[in-house]
């Protein structure tokens, strides 16, 4: 139900809570109040203006794998 | 576009689609529900339904804020704005939802109140502190991924002591709502795809419950279209396989546990409502959020004497029976003709993730929605 | 730059009486200067060739006045030629209505005039007469422009919206979604930044060197409002036919892409003021082609789909994904969504 884009973290306003985030070339203030930590170079999820939660890149990696598991199955 | 892309490829989804074909028994049906309105979108937009062997299809389940919120809640939303003379912020989801009398925030806004259209809860706060002498209203809806950035405004509005600011506070909760259809039964669902962004504030423990009560498969989806597809493959498997379980295939965000410190921002603000009414569900117990005793003076409820408005739904239009997974958007005798995205006579046709709205978008379209296309002209 | 006009629009400026009459010396005249307009009647007398003549209106109210890439004068030129050459016509004058709000700081119209005045010279069609009222503030927002142009047919040629057949080809000039999201990023409350340009221009010469490859194009017209998705709808119910796009051949910036997706909007709706759909025969598709990308406003064209039989007259795409979905009419203006 809910939109969220991944998003690349420029950097960072600690005292803010805010970060700008970018995606494909387009940036954008948002806020990181849900998140515990968050590093410039991170991908979050965005919401309504507001980082959901950090991307994990080794899970995001063995999602792909999984796809590319099935890719090398039919093969 | 990173963690896009990647979970859009073509090539993957025919080979995935292969894998689905290839299992799924073809003795029987598969009913699966996906529970989220952005699920249903998805399907649509990237043609999944035609991926997927006939004998498997995807029953649309009410995980859409703007469907299920009742038209009294937004009529009242409207009085305020006239009534009032707030200026009513709101999402442009909400916009041209039919409420009472063939009304909407869009025509109502026509006739002159102050909606405004915002993209974030803080936009509302910038707007409240840019007009200190009216009083600012955030019509505030959303399943779990929406209400902690409402729970985060509360808490900085608190802070700045803002005191022409209040939340008039719709935001719903999934697992009330997943267990009333699964309670009910009528769906007839075999397996369940479960929300990808809610998942990530409650965490994939939030659906043990439904799925061990109802022994039901339910696969936490991710939002792209082989999420999807992969996730299709996960609920075939436990159903062929006879098992039922809480499995997550959006491991890259969803964790067992959530956002939990986004999960105490809500506690923070937040208690649940006793009774809410959801359009086309009825009145739940224990299903929705409304705003704790330290932020009431922010409640727009309580601020305005809001009250319960009943409005009675357009004659023929079979939007609760869609949103309860019993009924297919083409089988409600309005579809294309007295209703389409132009005209809605209810909510699924109106917001972009109703399965109404999808259905005629995307691909789905009765013969007689042709003919009044031509008739238009 | 020069001196900056001091000021606002006032209800004097609208009156008729010596006030109004140095606003047009000093902004409209000056800037929009031509031998036509020169000659200070209530109208341009002009001759014409023998042939069929086009006029074509446009009014012209966008919000904000100024944004990447343009403002509502340039805007409201190329518009006006671009409705004018998509009948194959070639465009020779315009004229220029002005509907100012009380209150519209002096310094901002000559702004917006002065970009008029460069679009038309640049195009080589001039603003010829135009008139001038204020209204009182609320009444309009900041200024509307309605133009005004004429242009003649060449022989031979016949573009109309009815003429798409099956079997055609179908072409974009450029990237879609430009304009409609530079627009949307100067606009309050979205705040997000980005290097989005407006892709507003006049098309006309592109147009001509379009039809000296081809001159029996059947349907030329520019996506604006409603994006590339609403005038194909248009193309295909004037013309009774159905279309099949395909996704991956329709050019979309990375940019444009990002901010769709971060506002839940789909580009294929998203306005464009500097392209053009053409619908031609199929084997003038790879000639046009090539004429198109030889031309600066063309060199991001491609072939993006072609004219089918279709009773219901639905246009189709194949997705980059590998299914097919149909992209229909827009119901009212697109708007971001949260869910």
């Amino acid at each position: 139900m809910c939109l969220a884009v991944p998003a690349r973290v420029v950097s960072l306003d600690s005292e803010a809570e805010s970060a700008v985030v970018e995606l494909d070339g387009i940036q954008k203030d948002v806020s990181t109040v849900l998140l515990d930590r968050v590093d410039v170079g991170d991908y979050v999820l965005l919401h309504v203006g507001f980082a959901l939660e950090r991307i994990d890149p080794q899970e995001a990696e063995n999602t792909l794998a999984m796809f590319a598991e099935m890719r090398a199955a039919d093969a | 576009m990173k963690y896009l892309d990647e979970y859009r490829d073509g090539a993957t989804a025919r080979i995935m689609a292969e894998a689905i074909r290839a299992e799924a028994d073809t003795g029987r049906t598969y009913r699966l529900m996906e529970f989220c309105g952005g699920h249903t979108h998805a399907i649509f937009r990237y043609g999944i339904q035609d991926l997927v062997p006939d004998n498997l299809c995807f029953v649309h389940g009410p995980g859409c804020p703007v469907c299920v919120l009742p038209a009294g809640r937004i009529e009242a939303a409207i009085r305020l704005a006239e009534g009032e003379d707030v200026i009513l912020c709101t999402y442009a989801d909400l916009m041209r939802v039919p409420a009472g009398k063939k009304d909407s925030l869009h025509k109502a806004k026509a006739r002159g109140a102050d909606i405004r259209m915002i993209y974030s809860a803080t936009d509302a706060l910038g707007i409240a502190q840019a007009n200190p002498d009216r009083q600012v209203v955030f019509f505030a809806i959303g399943f779990e991924t929406t209400t902690p950035p409402t729970a985060a405004v509360l808490k900085i509005a608190r802070a700045m002591q803002l005191n022409n600011f209040s939340v008039y506070c719709n935001h719903v909760q999934t697992p009330p709502a997943m267990a009333h259809i699964l309670d009910s039964g009528e769906a007839q669902i075999d397996g369940i795809l479960g929300p990808s962004h809610v998942s990530t504030i409650i965490g994939s423990r939030a659906y043990a419950d439904c799925s061990g009560r109802y022994a039901m498969p339910i696969v936490i989806a991710g939002f792209e279209p082989l999420d999807v597809l992969a996730s299709t493959l996960m609920l075939l498997r436990q159903i062929n396989q006879g098992r039922h379980a809480v499995e997550n295939q959006y491991m890259r965000v969803v964790s067992e546990t959530g956002n939990q410190k986004a999960q105490a921002l809500m506690d923070e603000t937040f208690e649940p409502r006793a009774l809410f009414e959801w359009r086309g569900l009825g009145v739940l117990p224990n299903s929705a959020v409304q705003i704790r005793d330290g932020y009431s003076q922010f409640d727009a409820e309580k601020r305005f004497a809001m009250q319960g408005v009943d409005v009675a739904e357009n004659k023929g239009c079979i939007c609760p029976a869609v949103l309860r997974g019993v009924s297919r958007p083409d089988e409600c005798r309005l579809f294309g003709t007295a209703c389409t995205p132009e005209d809605p006579k209810g909510a699924c046709m109106v917001s972009s993730e109703g399965a109404c709205a999808a259905w005629y978008s995307y691909g789905r379209r009765s013969a007689s929605a042709g003919t009044a296309m031509e008739a238009r002209s | 730059m020069s001196h900056s006009m001091k000021g606002v629009v006032d209800m004097t400026h609208g009156s008729g009486g010596r006030a109004m009459a140095r606003l047009i010396e000093e902004v409209f005249m000056r800037h929009l200067d031509n031998p036509l307009l020169a000659q200070r009647n209530d109208q341009a007398a002009f001759g014409v060739p023998a042939g069929r003549m086009v006029i074509s209106t446009d009014a012209h109210v966008i919000s904000p006045l100024f944004f990447p890439g343009g403002d509502i004068g340039s805007l409201s030129v190329h518009g006006t030629i671009n409705d004018v050459c998509m009948s194959g016509a070639v465009p020779l004058y315009l004229s220029a209505a002005f509907i100012l709000e009380e209150g519209l700081p002096l310094a901002d119209l000559e702004r917006i005039v002065k970009s008029m005045a460069d679009a038309a010279n640049a195009a080589g069609v001039p603003v010829v007469t135009g008139d001038t009222k204020v209204v009182e503030k609320g009444k309009a927002d900041g200024v509307f422009i309605t133009t005004t142009g004429v242009g003649m047919v060449p022989d031979g040629v016949n573009i109309s919206g009815e003429l798409a057949t099956p079997g055609d080809a179908i072409l974009i000039s450029g990237s879609t979604g430009d304009h409609g999201m530079a627009v949307l990023s100067s606009r309050e409350g979205l705040s997000f930044s980005t290097t989005l340009q407006s892709d507003s221009a006049a098309l006309h010469t592109l147009v001509a060197a379009m039809l000296d490859v081809a001159p029996d194009i059947h349907c030329l017209r520019d996506p604006t409002r409603g994006g590339l998705a609403t005038t194909l709808n248009e193309l295909a119910l004037q013309s009774g036919a159905g279309m099949l796009l395909d996704e991956s051949a329709i050019p979309v910036k990375a940019d444009v892409r990002g901010a769709c997706e971060l506002l839940g909007l789909d580009p294929l709706y998203v306005a464009n003021e500097g392209k053009l759909i053409c619908i031609c025969p199929a084997a003038d598709a790879a000639p046009l082609l090539a004429a198109m990308q030889a031309h600066p406003l063309g060199r991001g064209a491609a072939i993006i789909g072609r004219v089918v039989e279709d009773a219901q007259h639905l246009v189709q795409m194949e997705t980059a994904f590998g299914g097919n979905r149909i992209v229909d009419w827009l119901a009212g203006e697109q708007l971001p969504r949260i869910c």
